[in-house]
């Protein structure tokens, strides 16, 4: 239970990290809060020849309003979480960050590093690829920017090129009047979620469903979409029966596979009652317009 | 290869030379002998090597050694002023919220990280939610909850009655 040996690289700009990544390439991992990277060396899961600290790198922890909501790779889920910008701005990004861990994983667990870690049960992911959100990562060849459905390749697997340092992660803003609901289901407060849901619904004047999203995570390698569900909800006027229908709906496109904290078919069970119950609370914060 | 560091625990200054595979518990046990952060699970999971790092509960299990070069680290051992215990110790210890005992300077430092950043839960519930990343294998849950519940009032209570000694002064 002790992290086997590698060399240690700090560094303390974006430049500088690029630099060592690009000279090290695939024997590199990088350091930012550790609250995965560390438990995986500690069990020997991972054995880096070098790890590139990101700690002290100055401009990587803003945390940025606008049309989206823009936060730098190492801000701390804590930070984003106390953040009244965000919960003003954001509050599903709020309340989803709350559900990351425990506060003294979220004190030190940053925002990037959870993306990059792409852990299929994963808030962080599960919300990107309901938002579409965007991915932007750096190398000393320029800079790209990646939409999450393509940045997430698989399990623990991501877009990211070797020399590549994931520098900010972006989070479109409801539009006005989009109600939004987070549901998850653990065995233990703090730990990842057997399945969690994340629902958006929007209802235009005339009372009908204009826009429906509903993504997953830990029913797949990566976090997934039930776009069928989606599509059925458009065009509907909003109902008991409608929700239920929508919920059977996504949890049958889900193929999960089962490990110790739940059988395939319990996690379909669990993914239509969350999906339902979310839908129900997503559709009680919409504000018609 | 050792790298140099300093860093503060515990009000006194140190400058050491650590592994960089070092994490700061083993760091804390090992090379300065402080053995009251005790270590669980070693992946961060179980909340019993909990210490404050700059203000903030960290698992220091999952915090490299050398990471905490230049910060302020605070544990278990850091409480106790002049044979006084701290508030926080005193409560737990007048509501028995000991079992075994190996969990406690986790709870504690989690405990004390949240009376000291002021954010005192409004309810049970969400002191039970802040708790929550500390295990007690021996399940003695209730009597700490009820130690940290004591320990708030008694701090709000303190800080209280000199925010009032303050406003007597003032008239």
């Amino acid at each position: 239970m002790k992290p086997p040996l590698f060399e240690y690289v700090r560094v303390s700009s974006v430049d500088e990290a690029l630099d060592r990544l690009t000279e090290l390439g695939d024997e590199a991992k990088v350091l930012a809060g550790g609250q995965s990277l560390v438990p995986l060396l500690s069990l020997r899961l991972a054995n880096p020849a070098y790890l590139v600290d990101i700690n002290r790198v100055g401009d990587l922890s803003h945390i940025a309003n606008g049309p989206v909501v823009r936060l730098g790779a190492l801000s701390r889920h804590r930070d984003v979480e106390r953040s009244g910008l965000v919960a003003q701005s954001h509050p599903l990004l709020s309340a989803t960050v709350k559900y990351i861990g425990h506060i003294a994983i979220r004190n030190r667990g940053t925002i990037g590093g959870s993306v990059a870690h792409a852990d299929p049960a994963a808030e962080l992911p599960t919300l990107l690829v309901a938002l579409d959100g965007e991915i932007e990562a750096r190398s000393s060849r320029g800079v790209r920017t990646l939409a999450a459905a393509e940045f997430f390749e698989g399990f623990l697997t991501t877009a990211l090129e070797p020399d590549e340092l994931l520098t900010e992660v972006r989070f479109p803003v409801l539009a006005a009047g989009t109600g939004w609901s987070i549901q998850e289901f653990s065995r233990r407060n703090g730990d990842f979620g057997v399945v969690t849901v994340v629902v958006t619904v929007a209802v235009d004047s005339a009372g009908r469903i204009s826009e429906a999203r509903i993504s997953f995570g830990g029913v797949a390698s990566t976090a997934v979409r039930a776009s069928s569900a989606e599509s059925a909800l458009v065009g509907q006027t909003p109902s008991a029966e409608l929700w239920k229908s929508a919920a059977h709906e996504a949890a049958s496109s889900l193929d999960p596979s089962g490990d110790l904290h739940g059988t395939p078919q319990y996690r379909r069970h669990l993914a239509g009652v969350l999906t339902e119950r979310a839908l129900v609370e997503a559709h009680g914060r919409v504000e018609e317009g | 290869m050792t790298m140099d560091m300093e860093l503060t625990v515990n009000g006194s200054a140190y400058q050491v030379s650590a592994d960089p595979r070092r994490t700061l518990a083993d760091f804390l046990r090992e090379d300065l002998r402080l053995t009251g952060t005790h270590l669980g699970c070693e992946h961060g999971v179980c909340g019993a090597c909990t210490v404050m790092v700059d203000g903030s509960a960290v698992r220091s299990c999952l915090m490299l050694a050398v990471q905490a070069d230049g910060c302020d680290v605070m544990t278990i051992e850091g409480l106790e002023r002049d044979g006084q215990l701290h508030p926080l110790q005193e409560s737990l210890r007048d509501c028995h919220s000991f079992q075994c005992g190996f969990c406690t300077p986790g709870f504690v430092m989690t405990a004390l990280a949240m009376i000291e950043e002021g954010s005192a839960p409004a309810s049970e519930e969400e002191l039970r939610e802040n708790l929550a990343g500390n295990l007690c294998r021996c399940t003695g849950y209730q009597s700490i909850v009820e130690g940290v519940i004591e320990a708030v009032r008694r701090t709000t209570d303190q800080s209280a009655s000199a925010q009032g000694a303050v406003e007597k002064r003032v008239s």
